[in-house]
């Protein structure tokens, strides 16, 4: 067997191989076959690294070289350069924003210095493809440990001791959510991974599944062992085919090593995984509603109780828990629940994870210890704000979520942290706004969301929501008034108050925080008819400046409305009432005469 | 019975442990408004989809409200069922409904009969506050319904009528948030999809979403008509349930003063279906008995059980769902079309009126009925045997159309001769009516003997699936009845897979049966307006003269006069059918 | 590949199959690591760098060594190539001139394994090569 002198990790997550990651691999192995170098090399494709900013990358071992952005065209260089002649190639490592400096070992970058990877700790680190990997690993150690030298009941005690919480959103402590399934009578239960991941931009779930799949076949088969059920289902939804083709692959691997099956580690225990596919409504997250997706039936909530671990699939006890929070399961058992719980903040331990979006420098997959600040992951994880622009909000939790301000900057993120400030947990979505966003066309954006994927069986959801977005679009447009925005606030407060499940409770959050928080923004719209983001058209108004005006005709040739009247040589004017606000005319315009107001 | 103490509105009380708190608070004498929820408790029908959030309260140490309906009380629990916060929550989701939804009250079917209607009333709603986008739908129109959908508001009363009691699946919620709506799979028309008709959707939509096609307006056109002849039938469960529409008790009988108002409506002859189901008796009881005496013989060929088909929801589910199965059934017309078949091929000949220029309708507790008598089996050259057929709830309309003051009617009789009827047929109105009419004949025929003890208790009741073993003088006859088409379902897999060891049985599509269809008079969700009528309707048997459909004699007198004897060749031309393979839905998207 | 049967069965797996993963494991944490670095610039590989890369890259782990190997450019010392420099952890690296495969080998049982200098050292007055 040959000793690999390099080990070269390309990701293979969905991001990278859109930006041709696989061309890259294929480039790699061209180029070291041409140099005979195959046997000193190995080229892996590994799951996500979290820097999607600077995908594709390419990862060097063992000196830990970080290449960003690389393209299948640099695989020669890399290998006759580093490889061959053991020089860096600069020109594609980071560069650190601030100092310009390169940084070639991703342990000395902002954007990983903070982090802790639980949950990813596998992703980008192994082939997920290769089970054997994952066993160097430590994969199925904990549940080996489990079946043999547990019982169902201190496996939980030890979930419970951890003080995990479910990372879907509801923050329901885990090992509390398996007594409940356990404590349920029944032959036939269910254990259930929801990987029906429906935030916008959210994608930590997609990620653990591409990246580590053997980390949720084990957990959920620990999970099965502790409640006493034999079968696995995972919901995940069909539009993340190499989430799905990867998870196949590792269940195949996993029977045929039959740590999935029939007395698995001859413990007498057996369990297996059942693949489910959503068709990708947000709803479906929902578990009550995922569950009856599963079962044939329309994707929509039941009121709770009774819950699933009382009555769940097919009405048998089923406990429902997200990827995220079962990833986190094996090294909870591997190192115990002390070294977990001494990670994080009092009520909510470990690490979350967060996918980080919107105008920020670094975007892409983190995971920290619960409790850093959202200034440390805005700015020291995200590099801070693009362009240098000022930060205005951070929306956390998704469509669900509220708009936090500079003053919530220094929050510690954890469940209650957040819910405290008006926003939630959710899933970790984390979408950073700057002085250009409107904050009102924010929670029309996010309503027209909810609206979207609203199941409508009860009526605070079907029509409040819509109602909600009709009134932001009203004020949006400049036909707002001081009664609507009462409406407003009172119909987000019934809605949360009297919707059925979780997707309604929430939905008015972004009206209600960016009220909250930026009420002057709500009355500059209504009274002023101004959006000072300038993102609202119809509330601009483009006012040619008589003393700068040359009469050159140029913008009113170019107006394609012909708004724009004036004698050659004498100042134009622009006719508010045709004006569509399309901005040509200030594009064209060579004396900056045209100003927006 | 374990109970358990609450506190509801600062009163404490206790209640059966697993009551909901809408039940606990009307045990006590809170009225909490409801609107989607539906409860006709003995009858296994349920609709609680939480979907309204019309009935909300607070329960302490909750952050949001809770739905009533769908809440069940736990131990020490704290309600409070009409606070501010309620109030506004409640005022504010009804406004919701309702700014989504047509105010189009003055032309509406529903109007003063319309749940939602009432709901605005009494929560005192003079404005909506959130106005905006309304969802449209084309209107649907099929042979019974009409759908006009802008009316629904999501209760999923007629989705759960549909699919969990009937197991018809023909209506189902389609589409996403504000779009949501109930309707045939991939939005076709009715006529498109699998529906039976049997309208139950229609009994207990709450607006205007689901009623009846109105065939009033024709009818008075008709009755207007100097030409044509207009003769009327009217169904036994029709005269047990028309009184509630004119505030009468529910289970009034009002045989007589139906009568008398259909007569000062202009009807040239008022008759009776009663009269054409003691002919069903005469026509399904001979069949009964012959493949009953073959099968006693040893004929291994005889199809038993024998199914009643008098049902034409009934019909056109085996139809769709079990058409391997259709040489089972009865092949007895109902007494809907015998009574046409008759009232066309020998009334009309003896009061000498072309076919043509007689006019028969038909007064039906049913939807499927309208259906029914547009088969294309039941004309002649085109022309129905009944042209068309209304509701129980149309005649109610006319009736106050006509300004008649119905509570002070004078009874009046049936004319003759198709307003003869005895006791037997009077309970085809009533679920394990039809078996035990068929039971009193088939006993006499059969053994020769006269039957002694009319009333078979052990075929009556509601309970869905019933069985019984009746005594033909030493021949053990085993009865089975279902009501509801899920439980005809069941009993009909039974059959398929062999299991089942009964001769005769009787089915009816409507939870009920008849006194329930979806042509009567709106229950709204109270259970006990169906049993007055059940009770009704043994009460207006037993008040008979005459209570064995074959001792009727004018049945005597027609068969000696025009049809011979029964399943005879004219009665295997008139007044049986054949059925068909419905099973292909033809599925077309637009 | 035959199913694991039992507790002990996968634990051997896992450490029969570790060493494939070795390599990056050690990357993640450099410091508590003994780190060689080769040095292989053209004059490097001319003079038998490469040979000596492939030996300590080979040799390390069979005698139970965390190491991490790695190459580098020229550093500086062209006249006493192959250079290595040799870094033990929490210690100052040291750079060894002149070595060839026998050095090397000496440079692993003494100076790795037990902390002994060897002849070849060159004095430290150069940035270590990033």
């Amino acid at each position: 067997m040959a000793t690999y002198k390099y080990h070269i990790l390309v990701c293979g997550g969905t991001g990278c191989q859109a930006s041709d990651s696989a061309g890259i691999i294929e480039n790699l192995k061209k180029e070291l076959e041409a140099r005979n170098l195959q046997n000193d090399v190995q080229v892996i494709t590994s799951g996500c690294f979290g820097f999607c900013e600077k995908g594709p990358i390419v990862k060097i071992m063992p000196d830990n070289t970080f290449y960003v952005r690389v393209t299948p065209e640099d695989a020669a260089i890399i290998i006759e350069e580093h490889i061959v002649k053991g020089r860096k190639v600069e020109r594609l490592l980071y560069t650190d924003p601030e100092t310009q400096q390169h940084i070639s070992d991703s342990k000395h970058m902002g954007f990983y210095q903070k982090q802790l990877r639980i949950a990813l700790n596998n992703c980008g680190f192994i082939d997920p493809e290769n089970i054997d990997e994952a066993i160097s690993r430590d994969a199925y150690l904990a549940l080996g440990k489990v079946l043999l030298e547990m019982t169902p009941q201190s496996a939980i005690d030890e979930i419970k001791k951890s003080g995990l919480r479910g990372r879907g959103g509801g923050g329901f402590p885990t090992g509390l959510k398996w007594e409940l399934a356990s404590k349920s009578p029944g032959d036939e239960k269910y254990v259930v991974c929801n990987a029906d991941e429906g935030d916008p931009g959210a994608f930590m779930d997609r990620s653990i599944l591409e990246g580590d799949p053997h980390s949720i076949i084990e957990a959920m088969t620990i999970c099965g062992y502790c409640i006493g059920a034999h079968v696995g289902l995972v919901y995940i939804r069909a539009e993340y085919p190499l989430a799905i083709h990867r998870l196949k692959i590792a269940l195949d691997q996993a029977r045929e090593y039959g740590l999935l099956g029939d007395d698995i580690l001859g413990s007498g225990f057996s369990f297996d995984i059942e693949l489910r596919y959503g068709a990708g409504a947000f709803v479906c997250g929902e578990e009550t509603a995922l569950i009856h997706s599963m079962e044939g039936h329309r994707g929509e909530p039941t009121f709770k109780p009774p819950f699933p671990a009382v009555s769940g699939y097919l009405e048998k006890p089923t406990n429902v828990n997200n990827v995220e929070t079962f990833a986190c399961i094996p090294i909870i058992i591997n190192k115990g629940a002390e070294w977990f719980a001494s990670i994080g903040s009092e009520k909510s331990k470990g690490t979350k994870v967060f996918a980080l979006a919107g105008k920020i420098n670094n975007v892409g997959l983190i995971e920290v210890p619960m409790g850093t600040t959202l200034r440390e992951v805005i700015y020291e994880i995200g590099g801070g704000i693009k362009g240098g622009k000022e930060f205005k909000a951070v929306q956390t939790g998704g469509p669900s979520g509220g708009c936090l301000t500079q003053k919530h900057l220094d929050t510690p993120i954890d469940y209650d942290n957040l819910i405290a400030a008006g926003s939630m947990m959710g899933s970790g979505g984390m979408i950073v706004m700057d002085e250009d966003d409107c904050m009102v066309s924010i929670a029309k954006f996010y309503l027209e969301f909810t609206v979207e994927e609203s199941c409508g069986k009860c009526t605070p959801c079907r029509v409040g929501n819509k109602r909600l977005h009709e009134i932001l679009d009203k004020i949006t447009k400049g036909e707002g008034t001081m009664e609507d925005l009462d409406n407003l606030k009172n119909l987000s407060k019934v809605i949360k108050d009297t919707a059925l499940c979780g997707l309604g409770q929430t939905s008015p959050n972004p009206v209600l925080s960016t009220i909250d928080n930026f009420w002057d923004e709500y009355v500059e719209h209504v009274v002023d008819k101004k959006c000072r983001a300038g993102v609202c058209r119809s509330m601009m108004r483009y006012v040619i400046d008589p003393e700068k005006c040359v009469g050159c005709t140029l913008c009113a040739r170019n107006c394609p409305v012909n708004a724009i009247t004036g004698e050659r040589k004498e100042a134009h004017v622009i006719d508010q009432s045709i004006c569509i606000k399309c901005g040509a005319c200030k594009d064209k315009c060579k004396f900056n005469a045209i100003e927006i107001k | 019975m374990e109970t358990i103490k609450i506190n509801i509105d600062n009163k404490n009380v206790e209640v059966p442990k697993g009551s909901t708190i809408l039940q606990a608070a009307r045990m006590n004498g809170i009225h909490i408004p409801t609107l989607c929820y539906l409860n006709l408790d003995d009858m296994n029908i349920e609709n609680k989809p939480g979907g309204c959030r019309v009935c909300v309260v607070e329960v302490e140490g909750r952050k949001n409200l809770a739905p009533a309906c769908a809440t069940e009380c736990l131990e020490g629990m704290v309600i409070k069922t009409h606070t501010t916060r309620i109030l506004n929550a409640r005022r504010t989701v009804v406004e919701l409904i309702l700014s989504d939804h047509p105010a189009d009250c003055l032309v509406c079917a529903k109007s003063g009969n319309c749940e939602l209607q009432t709901l605005a009333q009494d929560l005192g709603i003079r404005q909506i506050t959130y106005k905006g986008a309304q969802s449209t739908y084309r209107m649907d129109t099929s042979p019974s319904i009409v759908r006009d959908v802008d009316k629904c508001i999501m209760c999923r009363r007629c989705e759960m009528m549909c699919n969990t009691v009937q197991t018809v699946g023909a209506l189902s919620a389609i589409n996403r948030g504000f779009e949501a709506v109930v309707a045939p799979a991939f939005e076709q028309d009715l006529i498109k999809s699998s529906c039976t008709y049997c309208g139950q959707c229609v009994a207990v939509c709450p607006t205007g979403a689901l009623t009846e096609v109105d065939h009033t307006p024709q009818l008075i056109r008709d009755l207007a008509d100097p030409t044509k002849t207009v003769v009327v039938q009217t169904a036994p469960a029709v005269r047990v349930a028309l009184g509630e529409e004119f505030g009468m008790k529910p289970g009034t009988i009002v045989t007589g003063k139906m009568a008398a108002a259909l007569r000062e409506i202009g009807f040239d002859y008022v008759f009776d279906t009663d009269f054409a189901a003691d002919l069903t008796i005469m026509e399904e009881g001979t069949e009964l008995l012959d493949r009953l005496t073959r099968y006693l013989n040893g004929d291994k060929e005889v199809k038993l059980p024998i199914l009643t088909s008098c049902c034409p929801a009934w019909v056109n589910f085996f139809e769709y769902y079990f058409p391997d199965m259709r040489d089972v059934p009865s092949t007895a017309r109902s007494p809907q079309q015998m009574f046409g078949a008759i009232a066309k091929n020998y009334f009309a000949k003896k009061i000498g009126v072309d076919r043509k220029d007689l006019v028969v309708v038909s007064v039906m507790p049913c939807l499927a009925k309208k259906y029914e008598c547009g088969r294309d089996e039941f004309k002649e050259n085109g022309d129905p045997d009944v042209n068309y057929s209304i509701s129980t709830r149309e005649l109610a309309h006319l009736i106050k159309q006509s300004n008649i003051d119905f509570n002070k009617l004078p009874d009046a009789d049936f004319d003759n001769p198709l307003g003869e009827s005895t006791g037997a047929s009077v309970i085809f109105g009533t679920t394990g009516g039809v078996i035990e009419a068929a039971a009193r004949t088939a006993y006499e025929l059969f053994t020769g003997k006269k039957l002694e003890k009319i009333d078979f208790e052990c075929l009556r009741g509601l309970e869905n699936i019933r069985q019984a073993t009746v005594d033909f003088n030493g021949t053990p006859i085993n009865i089975g009845i279902a009501h509801g088409l899920g439980s005809a379902r069941k009993l009909l897999e039974c059959i398929k897979k062999g299991e089942c060891n009964l001769h005769a049985i009787e089915i009816m599509a409507c939870p009920g049966g008849c006194i329930a269809g979806g042509g009567q008079p709106l229950h709204h969700g109270d259970a006990s307006i169906i049993k007055a009528r059940h009770t009704a309707i043994y009460e207006e048997d037993k008040n008979k003269p005459i209570r064995k459909s074959h001792e009727n004699p004018y049945i005597t007198k027609l068969y000696e006069e025009f049809l011979g004897k029964p399943c005879g060749e004219l009665s295997h031309h008139l007044l049986h059918t054949h059925y068909f393979d419905k099973s292909k839905v033809e599925i077309c998207i637009e | 590949m035959a199913k694991i049967k039992s507790l002990d069965d996968l634990r051997k797996v896992k450490s029969e199959l570790q060493d494939k993963i070795k390599l990056r494991e050690n990357a993640n944490n450099p410091e508590s690591m003994v780190q060689i670095k080769v040095g292989m610039a053209t004059s490097g590989i001319a003079s038998g760098a490469k040979e000596v890369f492939n030996y300590l890259s080979e040799e390390l782990p069979k005698r139970n060594i965390d190491a991490i190997v790695t190459q580098t450019g020229d550093m500086g010392y062209c006249y006493a190539e192959p250079t290595i420099e040799v870094t033990l952890p929490g210690q100052e690296p040291i750079v060894f001139g002149y070595v060839n495969v026998t050095k090397a080998n000496e440079i692993i049982e003494k100076y790795i394994k037990n902390g002994e200098l060897v002849e070849g050292i060159i004095p430290k007055n150069y940035k270590s090569v990033e």
